[in-house]
């Protein structure tokens, strides 16, 4: 396959960046889009030019950190992460139009590469259960309905890679945070900290500059994982209910 | 040749500081002879761990519960995203929930003999009985395991052994138990317990008056480059199996941290034991820059066969059921898929290099569930592995559902690291090395499911109880002094390292010398080890790590976000690990486990294992590149497990 690309080129947060014309040839159907950049860098440093910089790590669809915008698509035309999505999604000659995630909670570092780290800050404003080594009662002391278990791993699956924030034209996070909320505020372990950590999580979320949620759906749509709409809602009502229950 | 196979012999390692008696005492014994340090000095230590997968996630958000001041870094731009994320199948852990016969004797006797007896009998025992600890622990964090419908955890059964004792999170469960750590260290980290320094690569090690205090590293999105200093410092940077290019490692997964603390004085210990996993996806061209594994779990309900006939290019679904030969369950019956991993690789090599593979080049075997949807019923195939189905059909492009999914053995973990005691402390005072970076428990193989839980076991129980003793014995009153010429000395060499590196500007691609050495590691240290082979390897590496400081091209400066210096950078370091593995594979003549000789097989073709000979673990000391290490040879006693030939039969 032969193939146009168009690719935002950006040598750091304080530099403005511009779209650059590409052309690469003998992309093999086969080839992931990650590699068919590969290949592209390959012919950059042998022409003396810096490579084409994009975050990606385990090119298996897991790590979350290949976080491309592929003809104005996070993570592409296909439902799956980038390193995921195979150049037989593609027609040849096609022109392809790459970009970094776009939001203004994720600054661009270089390239195709933002800084995320705002997410971790959300984590750890509550995304978690205070459990610390030792204390573990036997794994079996409390048993969990099967339903319930299946609903928190259903939310635990989200990988961070942000392309929910980068599909929502308000950069919002909350299919983000309502995946974690959910997985851990359904569990008995995670009850303790159930109202702390909707609120505390949700603050967090506004502080960092994620956008507000109109219900469009575009994050559901483009996330690899499939963590569902109603995800958000359901962390609506967890944190209305910790309003109230923390004003009580 | 090289001067390098002239290694010479030196003292042997006879302090591991595993205390005497009954193995299932000996845990406690060392945790109650090992020196404390009172809860309130434990904030005037700190401790630098590198890495953030099971294993460093695990230890530095325990450290900083227990009050010690943790520095911690990764190359990732979070800690979520280390490659534990990647582990599929499950975790190991003699619970007995089924009342199947398990128990900690049985987990550490499956273990023993899985690694081939290449392990250090008290250090597996340890990890069989914290392994029911881990999963309690996990469970409290909010980890999702797989769960009946009564609500309670369900199990499943995995290679090598004969009960099911593998708890699993779909086939996520490394990222489960990731997030699970990752979310107790960012709690850590909220509380200022923990200083993270994410997309930051340690470079060096700095060793003080004999003793690591420290790490130089370099912040990855500016260029620059800093030191760190600590009382102790605990490397969890996880294998090196991207020595050979071709991996299920991810992309940035390296041997930097471990090597340069083995130049720095750290023994490496059996560098030869590597583990190739018998169900990745088979490669489908030059361009490919990783290969993806399938959870082995696939091998409960998968059959493998290939067709009898050489040659047959017939799909799958036209050749008769007589024409198959499902030839693990042929050879060994009583455990049939559910051989070891090192047992069912090479039966997949050994049957394509008959000519029975099949897909393109005949580099791959049949992985078939139809008999597995006839039983149970394609809903509950799909649940049990959908994802995987799923991840499977999205890389082909072929539906594993309809057609039997191809499969051929990859690298996918190394038992080999760097050489620790007991303690998990190094040949180096103060450094700590845990979870894959190590060479512990796993031996010459490591049996599935059994990543996981030694890495969580090192961080989460072994070494928070183990480090005590080496800070209570160490109280560095005095810091390092920044202008102590060790510290100058490792700052100057890492930057003239890097320097060095953007000054050749030859004709050739950090990958394209990545590439060269994986594949030439891949033919002459990969699946089957022949002496000529190795000694082939030895003589090439020299001329390649020559031809690259030659003709080495990176682009940019060291000032700036820079991958392509990163990656020359991890080159280096691959081109002298190479030699050493190789080394290490050709003195030992001897087949076990992950490690076949061809020379050393039973008349069937088994790995022979010769104990007389090799009954060691081997413990590299650095002397310089290119010059003959100094071998170390810890002697294995085995008081509970003895030693027999392997059989799965």
């Amino acid at each position: 396959m032969k193939l146009t690309l168009r690719v935002w080129r950006q040598q750091n947060a304080e530099t403005p960046g511009a779209m650059a014309t590409y052309e690469v040839d003998g992309i093999s159907p086969d080839m992931s889009f990650l590699e068919m950049l590969d290949t592209l860098n390959e012919e950059l440093i042998l022409g003396g030019d810096e490579p084409v910089a994009f975050d990606h790590d385990c090119r298996e669809g897991i790590c979350g950190a290949c976080s491309l915008v592929i003809n104005g698509d996070a993570h592409g035309p296909e439902r799956t992460t980038t390193c995921q999505l195979h150049m037989r999604s593609f027609q040849d000659g096609d022109t392809i139009d790459v970009e970094p995630w776009r939001a203004s909670a994720f600054p661009v570092v270089k390239d195709l590469v933002v800084d995320r780290s705002a997410f971790d800050r959300i984590i750890q404003s509550g995304g978690y259960i205070s459990a610390p080594t030792g204390t573990a009662p036997d794994a079996h002391a409390t048993p969990v309905p099967k339903p319930d278990a299946d609903f928190a791993f259903e939310h635990a699956e989200c990988i961070g890679c942000g392309a929910c924030v980068a599909a929502c034209p308000n950069g919002s996070a909350m299919l983000f945070t309502s995946a974690k909320v959910n997985h851990l505020n359904v569990l008995p372990q995670g009850a303790p900290e159930r109202e702390t950590r909707v609120l505390d999580m949700v603050a967090t979320m506004d502080e960092e500059g994620f956008g507000g949620c109109t219900l469009t759906g575009e994050c559901a749509t483009a996330c690899p994982k499939g963590i569902p709409l109603p995800s958000i809602a359901a962390m609506n009502k967890e944190w209305l209910r910790a309003t109230r229950k923390v004003r009580r | 040749m090289s001067d390098y196979t002239n290694y010479v012999t030196g003292e042997p390692v006879v302090d591991t500081k595993a205390p005497e008696g009954p193995v299932a005492d000996r845990w406690d014994t060392r945790r109650f002879e090992a020196k404390l340090v009172n809860p309130a000095n434990r904030r005037k230590h700190t401790v630098i761990v590198v890495g953030t997968g099971l294993a460093g996630g695990s230890a530095g958000a325990t450290l900083a519960e227990q009050g010690y001041h943790v520095v911690q870094f990764c190359f990732q731009d979070s800690p979520r995203r280390a490659h534990s994320v990647a582990a599929q199948g499950g975790i190991n852990a003699a619970k007995n929930y089924r009342n199947d016969g398990d128990s900690v004797h049985r987990l550490f006797y499956d273990t023993v003999k899985g690694g081939d007896f290449r392990a250090r009998e008290p250090n597996v025992h340890r990890l069989a009985e914290i392994s029911v600890e881990i999963i309690d622990q996990c469970v409290a964090q909010g980890v999702p395991f797989a769960r009946e419908y009564g609500g309670l955890l369900d199990n499943r059964s995995f290679g090598g052994v004969q009960v099911s004792r593998t708890f699993y999170a779909r086939g996520q469960t490394g990222q489960q138990l990731l997030l699970g750590a990752y979310q107790a260290l960012s709690r850590q980290i909220a509380a200022g317990n923990v200083e993270l320094h994410p997309r930051t690569e340690m470079l060096d090690l700095i060793v003080v008056d004999g003793k690591a205090r420290g790490i130089v590293a370099r912040d990855l999105v500016t260029g620059k480059i800093d030191t760190y200093f600590a009382d102790a410092v605990v490397l969890a940077s996880g294998g090196y199996g991207n020595v050979f290019y071709l991996s299920t490692n991810a992309m940035n997964s390296n041997t930097t941290a471990i090597w340069r603390a083995h130049r720095r004085g750290a023994y490496f210990a059996n560098p030869c034991f590597t583990q190739i996993h018998p169900t990745c996806i088979p490669r489908t061209g030059d361009h490919q820059s990783k290969l993806t594994l399938m959870s082995e779990s696939l091998r409960n309900d998968g059959r493998i066969w290939v067709p009898k006939a050489k040659g047959d290019t017939r799909p799958a679904n036209e050749i008769p059921e007589e024409e198959r030969d499902y030839y693990l369950e042929r050879v060994y019956p009583a455990f049939g898929n559910l051989v070891p991993r090192d047992i069912a690789s090479r039966a997949a090599k050994n049957v394509c290099d008959e000519g029975r593979g099949v897909g393109p080049g005949g580099q791959g075997v049949y992985l078939d569930f139809a008999e597995a949807i006839q039983r149970m019923g394609r809903d509950k195939v799909e649940e049990k592995y959908g994802n995987l189905f799923d991840m499977y059909a999205q890389i082909t492009a072929e539906n594993p559902y309809e057609t039997p999914m191809r499969i051929y053995p990859a690298v996918h973990y190394t038992m080999g690291g760097l050489w620790v005691d007991y303690d998990l402390q190094t040949t180096i005072p103060g450094l700590f090395a845990i979870g894959e970076a190590n060479f512990s428990d796993h031996g010459a193989n490591r049996l599935g499911a059994s990543a996981l839980m030694q890495g969580l076991a090192d961080g989460y129980f072994v070494l928070p109880s183990t480090i005590n003793d080496y800070l209570a014995r160490n109280p560095h009153a005095e810091a390092v002094d920044a202008g102590h010429p060790a510290v100058a000395e490792a700052v100057a060499e890492t930057e003239d390292r890097l320097n060095l590196l953007l000054a050749v500007d030859g004709d050739r691609t950090p990958d394209s010398f990545h590439r060269e050495i994986g594949e030439l590691m891949w033919e002459f240290c990969g699946m089957a080890r022949t002496e000529e082979g190795l000694r082939k390897a030895l003589d090439r590496i020299p001329q390649i790590r020559e031809e690259f400081w030659r003709r080495i091209k990176v682009p940019g400066t060291g000032e700036q976000f820079n991958q392509s210096l990163e990656k020359a950078n991890r080159i280096v370091d691959y081109l002298e690990l190479a030699e050493l593995m190789c080394l290490d594979a050709l003195h030992r003549a001897e087949s076990c486990g992950g490690h076949f000789r061809e020379e050393s097989q039973t008349p069937d073709g088994e790995a022979a294992r010769r104990d007389e000979d090799f009954s060691y673990a081997a413990a590299w000391e650095f002397s310089s590149t290119g010059d003959a290490p100094v071998l170390h040879k810890e002697d294995l006693v085995f008081e509970y497990v003895h030693p027999t030939q392997r059989s799965y039969a």
